[in-house]
């Protein structure tokens, strides 16, 4: 028996709603680095379901190209944070505030 | 067996992000995250995304987890503990209270109805692969460019060595 669509739309809203709480709540640029990872594979698994519920692997391709990109944030965002940390020695990001306006 | 299934990955994921939230050292989340995306590699095979779920375990817990992993340990000690506390206050709780409302009314919008019956092919690398190098050519091809841009930055971005002066 397979699992109705909605389960997997269930958990792909809450897995977002947790990784925007991390993003808004969490100081470490690190963890708030993760947090948007958690929201990108949480819409990553609501194409997913969607692709499985019309019959298509256009979803899928487009899952495929979200991981390109997420492997392209991923490096730059750490490379500026590594950058960050030299220059302050720290992560957290209320102190990264020099385009504060 | 399959809602069995489900079960125990959307079990293990929910735990994985509550850990990638509320974990006070960074490596703790980092294996959180890494909860997560087994799960979800678990889940994909569940909805006939094989290629898929090979490429998440390969690309996001190979290599992303490590990648992050390995800028922890880059920062040391220093960069695990914060002055202040780990959280920013619940100036952000609001917002999060009406994105859960949001996103419930969402699901609830979408109907319920069944899957189609999917080929034996589907989600399979051929068939991925087909729509890869044929409708979706030109993107794949771009997406190299974007591979290569993150490259050519992260070692810009790297090069400096040493404290700015």
């Amino acid at each position: 028996m397979s699992v109705p669509p909605p389960y997997y739309l269930g958990l792909s809203a809450v897995l977002f709603a947790m990784g925007a709480a991390g993003v808004l709540v969490r100081r470490s640029a690190l963890i708030v680095f993760m947090s948007i990872e958690l929201m990108l594979n949480a819409v990553n698994l609501t194409l997913v379901t969607f692709a499985r519920l019309h019959g298509s692997v256009d979803g899928q391709v487009l899952v495929f190209f979200v991981l390109v990109v997420a492997a392209a944030e991923v490096v730059v965002g750490l490379a500026i944070i590594v950058d960050v940390f030299r220059s302050r020695e720290t992560v957290d990001v209320d102190d990264a505030d020099a385009l504060r306006g | 067996m399959d809602v069995v299934l489900f079960g125990i990955t959307a079990v293990c994921a929910l735990a994985g992000g509550a850990g990638v939230v509320l974990s006070r050292r960074p490596v703790h989340s980092a294996l959180g995250l890494l909860l997560v995306l087994m799960s979800l590699a678990v889940d994909y095979l569940l909805l006939g995304a094989q290629f898929i779920a090979a490429a998440q375990v390969i690309i996001y817990a190979g290599a992303i987890v490590v990648l992050f992993v390995f800028i922890i340990m880059l920062l040391g000690e220093r960069g695990e503990y914060l002055g202040g506390g780990a959280f920013a206050g619940p100036a952000g709780v609001p917002f999060v209270v009406a994105l859960c409302a949001l996103l419930a009314a969402g699901l609830i919008a979408v109907v319920a109805r069944p899957y189609p019956s999917a080929a034996p092919s589907f989600g399979t690398i051929q068939d991925v692969g087909r729509a890869l190098f044929g409708r979706y050519l030109l993107p794949f091809e771009a997406a190299s460019l974007v591979l290569l841009a993150g490259m050519i930055g992260a070692v810009a971005l790297g090069r400096r060595l040493g404290p700015r002066t």
